[in-house]
């Protein structure tokens, strides 16, 4: 191993991001100890609960709306813009989703198809709402979007509760979707060609990010936004831009969960798992970066799901796992690292990608 | 009729929370740190005055209790933006997203419920002249900042420290411990906050019963420019549109638009004093300087 390549490894073991996940993971195995489990026991609950042959649906399941708002999240993160507003982006797509699934007078195939770009629209459109408040009215991005949310919220469950609400049904729901008008699923599986779409999506971002001019721009911002300004990058149009495809984004999720098991929009099934907020804490993790916000997006779609089995096993609260979410992005954010001469091997060179997460 | 003293009262009622954690986020503000935790400060606040209410039977030990377990919780942005230099607006939203998930997790191991617990044994603050002492002490508090802030030599430093940080650091004044000092004290009223919100409003905690009220507060503290007075009538102006938002579900209007209500008031009154301002508005960059 020729030193460059050493510096690199030590560099990525003391980063922050290596120092956050064990600290969470640690903290995390205290809580166990405290409440009496074996923490040993309670992570392999976490994952043959998650990456078992009975959980990797599921973990695929939520996977695809934990990446989908992840991305969406991602997106203009990587430019230092923090949309808060993803459960009312995503709920706007999904019921809109619904809607189109419902009237569409079209045959079921091209109705799909015309849900999911409803949705994305519908989702583009408010995330657009939020870019025009910071960029007309000066109102924060962070705060005009996570404001705006709640109505969106609200109005969803408004239609989903009254005008849309299936008759006679008991529950907060649509009707559900006509026959066919469904993505189709993997086997018996409840994974559906939604993931393929998700996937698509990251591929896409990853392309733009690498390989494109507006990738630079996008990064260039991201790193300093005045800099950027000065070479030229329109922030105002950027930030519409960016936006508009996080909300997309984020309504495309929306959209995917209307168009696949139970097949219709039920107030509160996509706000309440918190896809928004661990979609969010995977782009911080990940910095934004196309390929560790995937990681890092499916790493908490497996704490998520396999929080559920831990609780079978041990009667450890799943809320545990967003415990220690929270708990790594708290290490991240206050940039804490192992210090150098833990992981030096020797060479006294400190590597500038620690700096970097 | 609409607008009568009834809806004031309830008003005012609801502003007490709001106005305690926008004071602290405003103190925060005043000295350069943007302080976004308050949501979970607050959430920290409504189950520690609980628990220690219903273990103790004092409402007033929950009260204190809850004012240093948010102090302490505040700590973590205090650490993390000021000595260790990371991202403010990151470590708040981290801190939200940790308050919800600790919460419901020792709500869960403590006491062995899901979603809410509510107990007839658990005791409440007691009202005075209709409201709980909590929100006396948040008028006192509005006063006593501005006082602090205008007239105080702690108050003027603190304003250099925000302003000029380099400046105020050759002068002598020391912008960490001014920051240490708002973020503890931010702390303490969103504890506060949180122990009127859970034994003062209603009398019981819920998962994330705080919902969206640590934000308005943010907002608040944008609307009232940082300054005591302007955040009491922000504050005030979102006690009216959640009061309003009551009174309206009474003459049958459905739940949702009265739950949007006091998120769209506020989003208005934004849109209309910053379009107007945008010169004046206070910096807001995310990170310590």
């Amino acid at each position: 191993m020729d030193t460059r390549a050493r510096t690199r490894i030590a560099g990525a073991l003391r980063s922050p991001l290596t120092f956050s996940v064990l600290a969470g993971l640690v903290i995390g195995a205290l809580f166990l100890l405290g409440t009496g489990a074996d923490p040993v026991t309670a992570y392999e609950a976490v994952l043959t609960g998650a990456l078992g042959g009975d959980g990797i649906g599921s973990t695929l399941t939520t996977a695809t709306s934990v990446l989908g708002l992840a991305l969406a999240l991602a997106i203009p993160l990587r430019a230092g813009l923090i949309n808060l507003g993803g459960d009312g982006q995503m709920v706007l797509g999904g019921i809109t989703a619904a809607v189109t699934g419902l009237y569409s007078p079209l045959p079921a195939p091209l109705t799909v198809v015309a849900a999911l770009l409803a949705g994305m629209a519908a989702g583009a459109g408010y995330a657009v709402l939020a870019a025009l408040c910071e960029n007309r009215l000066g109102v924060p991005l962070l705060v005009s979007s996570l404001l705006l949310s709640y109505p969106a919220v609200s109005l969803a469950s408004y239609l989903a509760r009254y005008p849309l609400k299936e008759p006679g049904s008991s529950l907060p729901q649509t009707r559900a979707l006509p026959d066919g008008v469904a993505l189709p699923a993997f086997g018996d599986s409840t994974v559906t060609l939604g993931l393929v779409l998700v996937a698509l999506a990251a591929a896409a971002y990853w392309f733009t990010d690498r390989r494109t001019a507006v990738g630079y721009e996008i990064r260039m911002t991201g790193l300093n936004s005045r800099f950027a300004a000065y070479a030229g990058v329109e922030r105002r149009g950027l930030t519409l831009k960016l936006m508009s495809v996080s909300g997309g984004l984020a309504g495309l999720v929306g959209a995917i969960g209307v168009l696949s098991f139970p097949y219709r929009f039920v107030d509160g099934s996509l706000t309440a798992p918190g896809y928004t907020w661990t979609g969010l804490t995977a782009a911080l993790l990940a910095a934004a970066a196309p390929p560790g916000t995937v990681i890092a997006a499916f790493f908490f779609a497996v704490l998520q799901v396999g929080g559920l089995a831990m609780e079978r096993t041990t009667e450890v609260p799943r809320e545990l796992t967003q415990v220690l979410q929270a708990i790594v992005i708290v290490f991240l954010a206050a940039r804490l690292r192992f210090p150098g001469r833990w992981f030096a091997f020797g060479s006294g060179r400190r590597s500038p990608e620690s700096e970097a997460v | 009729m609409f607008l009568d003293s009834d809806l004031l009262m309830s008003a005012l009622r609801a502003l007490t929370p709001i106005l305690l954690a926008a004071l602290g986020g405003a103190l925060c503000e005043r000295a350069g740190v943007f302080n976004i935790g308050l949501e979970g400060m607050m959430l920290m606040g409504c189950f520690t005055s609980v628990a220690t209410s219903w273990f103790t039977g004092s409402p007033w030990l929950g009260v204190l209790a809850a004012a240093l377990a948010a102090a302490a919780y505040s700590l973590i942005l205090a650490v993390g933006a000021v000595t260790l230099r990371g991202d403010a607006v990151v470590l708040g939203i981290a801190m939200n997203l940790l308050a919800v998930g600790l919460t419901s997790f020792l709500l869960r191991t403590v006491f062995g419920v899901q979603g809410t617990f509510d107990d007839p044994s658990l005791a409440g603050l007691p009202l005075v002249g209709g409201f709980t002492p909590l929100a006396y002490l948040s008028w006192a508090a509005v006063a006593v900042a501005a006082l602090l802030l205008s007239r105080h030599v702690w108050g003027l430093r603190l304003r250099g420290v925000g302003e000029a940080p380099d400046a105020a650091a050759t002068l002598g004044v020391s912008p960490a411990k001014y920051r240490y000092g708002v973020i503890l004290l931010s702390g303490v009223l969103c504890g506060l906050a949180g122990a009127q919100l859970a034994l003062g409003n209603v009398t019981l905690f819920t998962e994330n019963m705080t919902a969206g009220r640590g934000w308005i507060a943010v907002v608040a503290v944008m609307l009232g420019r940082a300054a005591p007075l302007g955040v009491l009538l922000a504050a005030l102006l979102f006690g009216l549109a959640e009061a309003a938002g009551f009174r309206l579900q009474g003459l049958g209007l459905p739940q949702q638009a009265t739950d949007a209500a006091p998120y769209v008031v506020t989003l208005g009154a934004l849109f209309l004093t910053t379009a107007r301002r945008r010169r004046t508005r206070p910096r807001t960059t995310g990170a310590v300087r």
